[in-house]
């Protein structure tokens, strides 16, 4: 098990820069989730990471040790890929059992130790299958099993839910997490998926054209979003983000959002010009006695919430209400913001700091 | 895409039938002659109109198999009674059987270089495309395209250069020589070939291998490999083939040690009048090896012609 630690990491592609300057630490034990949008960079981190790539700049530390220049195979790291990457001309056993074969280990402890690793998988009655006919999701588990078997000093997944269809994500995602939490192992896994990394991981790094935009624990990062693209990237529907332009000085306690004031949380940074302010749907509530309005222009049901949208003098803004609050398309309404909860933003796209946000971006 | 494919008609079958084995037998029937001729006597072989219906006879490759020469009625008489059958039939036409012909070492010939070349093709085309497929090789698509370009002509044409270049190397008339001269020509086909097998294979198999411990050429050997086992067999067939059948480098650069069988067996014609059967005895036992091989791989080849063609 291991801590691992990533400093000023940088990766060249010719003239393209796939990652700029990445530093962040990865706690023993962690899950830890690389989210962005494709092209962002993460791939590239974890093979990296993994030593499937070679960094142009930077140092990586697993454990203590500076790997950056390693071959992958002296990382003690395990990998999985999200096309699984089972080698088609062995069977199941032969595919968990290669990475022990490959360290010379006798051939019934080999033997003791994947049968072990399939029976916490449940794929003991596939061990003498071909891995052709296997389906999405026990394939799936061969390619964690042969992670697993060597207990490495961390697991390194690549989209590895990404081949599966929906349903079964779903349950792979659990039976992932289960894992983990049983066996307490550093695991560092890329994804796409918003849901998918607020739901696993522990902590989380946003990033977006090679750039970290933000590091920490789910909550706080969907809580105070460092950036406006954080802000966009993770929930759904997106924080509502609306310019205006204004400005804002140290300890101000409000903003004039088109001629009406709305209360803000205590600033500690100021700004001005166009400013931008955001707020979760689910922190917009309809109030008549507001003074900033909206028209109500589509609802979406969902169950148990609904997602008004409303155009403002700011532009659209989406609310989620409970569904049994009756709502009207075209009625004009108040719409009241929770003054706790809302981010503001500067012109370079970067959360001012107030007294909400300051614990959480302040620390990384 | 939405559209249904029809059951063709009995007609359009029929057609389609009779087209298929319609030039099966154009492109079979010189085959079959020559496999007949080998079994006729030199009469028949020469007959007008043609013999269909023969009595067969092993003439032919008692002829290929041995070098006679003619005798006096009297000195056959004082041999004797003929000691074996193939003796008999030679005797029938006043000849004694001095030893064996050539054609065997001719034939072992054409294994020793046919195979080697293939080996040698395959294995550095392997390599080759490796390379070319997995790393950064600086002016790749122009290395390729020379690669490529040696195809362009057809080999002969630089026959002259090559005559004289292995004249004056010593490597005229030696199986190295030749082994050589058809791995450079096959060359270009196995790196191409081979290239477009191994860039159809993941290679996450590779980094899977790396990750589990193994070095790069292990991961190559153990994991790349068994994957490119069909490319490397349907490769093999066609360097095979091409070097199996070469005639003109064979004859201009062979004579005697080296010899392959194509330009020996046009040889036999002249030992003792036109002698067809042997000829075509020959040239059937030089089809075999590669109708076995082929037949053999046939999977192989099938799968390797059209690989890559449709996405799994």
């Amino acid at each position: 098990m291991a801590q691992i630690v990533i400093k000023n990491l940088r990766k060249e592609f010719g003239a393209f820069t796939a990652v700029q300057s990445s530093s962040f630490t990865i706690e023993d034990g962690e899950f830890f989730m690389l989210l962005g949008p494709s092209g962002c960079g993460k791939t590239t981190t974890l093979r990296m990471i993994a030593g499937l790539e070679l960094p142009t700049a930077g140092e990586i530390y697993i454990n203590g040790t500076e790997v950056s220049q390693k071959p992958a195979s002296k990382r003690d790291i395990a990998f999985v890929f999200q096309m699984f990457a089972l080698y088609p001309h062995m069977n199941v056993r032969k595919n968990i059992s290669y990475p022990l074969v490959s360290q010379g280990m006798p051939r019934d402890q080999v033997r003791a130790k994947v049968d072990e690793v399939a029976k916490i998988l449940g794929i003991t009655a596939l061990l003498d299958k071909p891995v052709g006919g296997l389906s999405g999701g026990d394939r799936q588990r061969v390619a964690l099993g042969r992670a697993v078997v060597r207990d490495p000093a961390c697991f390194l997944m690549d989209e590895p839910l990404g081949a599966l269809d929906a349903e079964f994500r779903e349950h792979m995602a659990q039976e992932l997490r289960a894992l983990h939490d049983r066996m307490h192992a550093t695991t560092v896994y890329v994804t796409h998926d918003q849901l998918e990394a607020m739901q696993m991981g522990d902590k989380i790094v946003v990033m977006n054209h090679g750039v970290v935009e933000q590091f920490g624990r789910p909550q706080e990062i969907y809580d105070w979003p460092a950036t406006t693209f954080v802000a966009t990237f993770i929930g759904s529907p997106a924080m509502n983000l609306l310019p205006f332009e204004g400005m804002v000085g140290h300890g101000a306690t409000s903003v004039m959002l088109a001629g009406t004031e709305v209360q803000i949380p205590k600033m500690i940074s100021g700004s001005d010009g166009t400013l931008v302010l955001g707020v979760r749907p689910e922190h917009v509530h309809l109030d008549d006695a507001a003074a900033y309005r909206g028209r109500i222009m589509a609802v979406e049901y969902l169950g148990t919430t609904q997602i008004v949208t409303l155009d403002t003098p700011l532009g659209l803004v989406k609310a989620r209400l409970s569904s049994n609050k009756m709502v009207t398309v075209g009625e004009t309404v108040g719409l009241r913001f929770d003054a706790r909860s809302i981010s503001l933003f500067g012109s370079d796209g970067r959360a001012l700091i107030s007294t909400a946000n300051h614990g959480v971006l302040h620390h990384g | 895409m939405s559209y249904s494919i029809t059951e063709p008609s009995n007609r359009q079958k029929w057609f389609a039938g009779i087209l298929v084995v319609g030039y099966a037998l154009l492109t079979l029937l010189p085959l079959a002659w020559i496999i007949a001729t080998g079994f006729k006597t030199p009469a028949d072989a020469i007959a007008y109109p043609p013999k269909v219906i023969f009595s067969p006879s092993l003439e032919g490759y008692v002829n290929l198999f041995t070098s006679r020469s003619r005798v006096t009625p009297e000195d056959l008489a004082a041999l004797g009674p003929p000691t074996t059958w193939y003796d008999a039939i030679v005797r029938q036409y006043d000849m004694v059987i001095n030893g064996p012909s050539r054609y065997g070492e001719r034939f072992m010939n054409s294994v020793i270089i046919g195979f080697g070349s293939t080996f040698l093709s395959v294995f550095l085309g392997t390599i080759a495309a490796y390379a070319f497929s997995r790393f950064k090789v600086p002016l790749k698509d122009d290395l390729l395209f020379f690669i490529l370009s040696t195809r362009m002509m057809p080999p002969i044409a630089v026959a002259i250069p090559i005559f004289l270049m292995y004249r004056q190397l010593g490597l005229s008339d030696t199986h190295l020589g030749m082994i050589l001269l058809y791995t450079a020509v096959n060359l270009s086909l196995s790196v191409w070939l081979l290239k477009g097998f191994i860039d159809e294979i993941p290679i996450e198999y590779e980094e899977a291998a790396l990750i589990d411990g193994y070095t790069r050429f292990q991961a190559f050997y153990k994991v790349v490999l068994p994957q490119a086992a069909t490319g490397i067999a349907s490769t093999a067939i066609f360097c095979l083939i091409f070097s199996w059948n070469e005639y003109a480098f064979a004859v201009l650069l062979t004579s005697g040690t080296a010899q392959t069988a194509p330009p020996f067996i046009p040889t036999i014609i002249g030992s003792g009048g036109k002698d067809w059967p042997a000829v075509a005895a020959g040239a059937t036992l030089f089809l075999l090896p590669i109708m076995i091989f082929t037949i053999l791989l046939r999977k192989h080849l099938l799968r390797g012609i059209t690989f890559g063609a449709v996405r799994k």
